[in-house]
């Protein structure tokens, strides 16, 4: 399947807590790919595309941090001008609505990473489209 | 089961004929040896010979906290002073304490009170009782371990030990029961499942008597969810002996007081005018069957009701509903009255939720809650942490008429209390 999983963690919004968090990735010799970090008043959220997923999320559990696995949506598009609004429109002519993006060039290859609720329903419609869809393999091979 | 099933199923008029008698004998041995009540009986025209009926008690004076610790340190003792075997304090938040004194036949009495409350739950002498409350001036360590002993179960003194502490002793000498605050109950939950043990399996626990904290009922669902355990309330206080002034029986409906030692009262806390039976106002009480240090009309601040009918148990003397909350613990937040069981029972009811929150006043009048995520109420998505954080405001305000600041929290971010769990600091500069 075509799906990434990223490792959520749910740490509190002060200082000190990116580091703490990455210092365990780092002694599990895991090695982050990609990252984004979310704060909301108290809290914040980590996600991270991993190379070794189960030895991360056991290395932050066994420190008690509070993890999950969350299913996004990573694609390729063409590196030019309304690549992100074809897709924006595809997804919202569905109703489906866009919880976060992100996305970047390497190598002239821009990727999208999406999360939606309705991941299965925007995969049929992004692919219907003909966009091709990573999967976490691809992802960590880029 | 019964320990005593003669005292504990007495037909009513005997229990009463019986509270009348040791009511009488009450009064008449205070007024004749403390002179704190033999002023207040002048003070109120009371003759202590003409106590004729148990609604009699109602022109008694009452006793508060404030006496207790104005008259610090022996100044209600009913017999000499080498008479009382031991000492307990209540803990004081500031100022001197309250204490209470025990004679010997008050400390066996106690402990028959405890016996009756652990064996109308099912416990005998085949049981090994972890007693993980502190142990030293709070009641919650010797008079729980005394009553134990009674019933012939292991007692096992733990105290408020390290988790690592407890964990060994409950798996080496596989305990059966515990006594435990409920704030640490929960607190013990997650330190087993922190260390990969599952506490309804890797433990061999059947009963928990918790008590010493106001707790709701779904701090109770949680802990027997958590043990896959009874949980039973167990209510006291130390100006009353401590624990096992009212226990829950097999039912888990209610807290049976013991009326052949104690007189119930439930009154208006702002007037001191009783209330008809089942109305809820504070819980007062009067020892009968104390010998160092007896006390009338014991203003415990604790507000609760009296369930009239009979329990199906078979045993006469009546119940409590669970305490609400202790009126000193009432927070006035914007002019409204709040008790953080309202609060607690608010978050609770969310199964996001985790096992630790606290409630902090600051500024003007902002109250702030933070709340620990239970593991399972983490699903990655930003959006709907930010969800469940709206519907908990929108729920806290319906049940408080306050709009609170929620902050969700990791598990294990709040600071586990050593004793009683603080909930509530108040940071209000007004």
């Amino acid at each position: 399947m075509s799906a990434v999983n990223l490792v959520a963690v749910f740490v509190e919004n002060r200082p000190g807590q990116t580091a703490r968090v990455t210092k365990l990735l780092a002694e599990a010799g895991v090695n982050i790919r990609w990252v984004t970090i979310a704060n909301s008043g108290s809290f914040g959220v980590m996600k991270f595309l991993v190379d070794q997923q189960d030895t991360a999320v056991s290395a932050l559990k066994a420190k008690g941090l509070m993890v999950s696995l969350l299913e996004v949506l990573a694609m390729e598009v063409p590196d030019k001008p309304g690549s992100l609004q074809a897709v924006a429109d595809m997804l919202g002519g569905n109703n489906i609505n866009l919880d976060n993006c992100s996305g970047f060039v390497a190598d002239r290859r821009a990727i999208l990473v999406i999360e939606v609720h309705q991941t299965a329903q925007a995969r049929g419609v992004l692919e219907k489209q003909g966009l091709h869809l990573l999967s976490q393999e691809e992802m960590l091979r880029l | 089961m019964f320990w005593d099933q003669e005292s504990e199923t007495l037909a009513r008029p005997t229990l009463e004929q019986l509270q009348l008698q040791r009511l009488q004998a009450t009064v008449l041995r205070v007024a004749q040896r403390v002179p704190f009540y033999q002023r207040k009986f002048a003070e109120l025209g009371i003759d202590p010979e003409k106590v004729r009926s148990l609604a009699d008690v109602r022109r008694l004076p009452f006793t508060t906290g404030a006496d207790l610790r104005a008259i610090y340190p022996d100044g209600l003792l009913a017999v000499d002073r080498e008479e009382p075997v031991r000492l307990h304090t209540s803990s004081g938040t500031t100022g001197k304490p309250k204490a209470i004194f025990f004679s010997r036949k008050d400390v066996d009495n106690a402990a028959e009170l405890i016996a009756r409350s652990l064996v109308m739950t099912g416990i005998t002498r085949k049981d090994v009782l972890q007693n993980m409350m502190s142990y030293g001036l709070f009641t919650g360590g010797l008079v729980m371990h005394y009553g134990a002993e009674k019933v012939g179960c292991l007692v096992i003194p733990a105290g408020a030990g390290t988790s690592e502490r407890q964990l060994m002793l409950m798996q080496d000498f596989r305990t059966t029961a515990v006594h435990i605050l409920p704030s640490y109950a929960l607190y013990f939950a997650s330190f087993l499942e922190q260390k990969g043990l599952d506490p309804r399996k890797d433990i061999a626990l059947r009963r928990a008597f918790v008590g010493a904290e106001p707790h709701t009922e779904e701090t109770r669902r949680r802990i027997e969810q958590a043990f896959g355990c009874d949980v039973y309330n167990s209510y006291g206080l130390t100006e009353m002996n401590g624990p096992g002034v009212a226990f829950e029986c097999e039912y888990k409906a209610g807290l049976h007081l013991w009326e052949d030692n104690y007189i119930l009262e439930i009154i208006n806390p702002a007037t001191g005018e009783p209330l008809p039976e089942g109305q809820t106002g504070e819980l007062v009480l009067t020892t009968l069957n104390r010998e160092a240090m007896p006390l009338l009309r014991y203003r415990t601040r604790d507000i609760t009701s009296i369930i009239p009918e009979p329990c199906k148990c078979g045993r006469t003397h009546r119940r409590l509903n669970r305490i609400t909350g202790r009126s000193d613990d009432m927070l006035i937040v914007r002019g409204v009255n709040i008790f953080p069981q309202q609060i607690e029972r608010v978050l609770m009811s969310f199964p996001q939720v985790g096992r630790n929150y606290v409630i902090i006043l600051e500024g003007l009048d902002d109250m702030t809650i933070k709340v620990e995520l239970a593991a399972a109420g983490f699903d990655g998505q930003v959006e709907h942490l930010a969800a469940l954080q709206h519907q908990m405001v929108d729920k806290l305000k319906a049940e408080t008429w306050v709009t609170p600041k929620v902050d969700l929290l990791p598990a294990g971010s709040l600071p586990v209390a050593e004793g009683k769990a603080k909930r509530v600091i108040d940071k209000r500069s007004l």
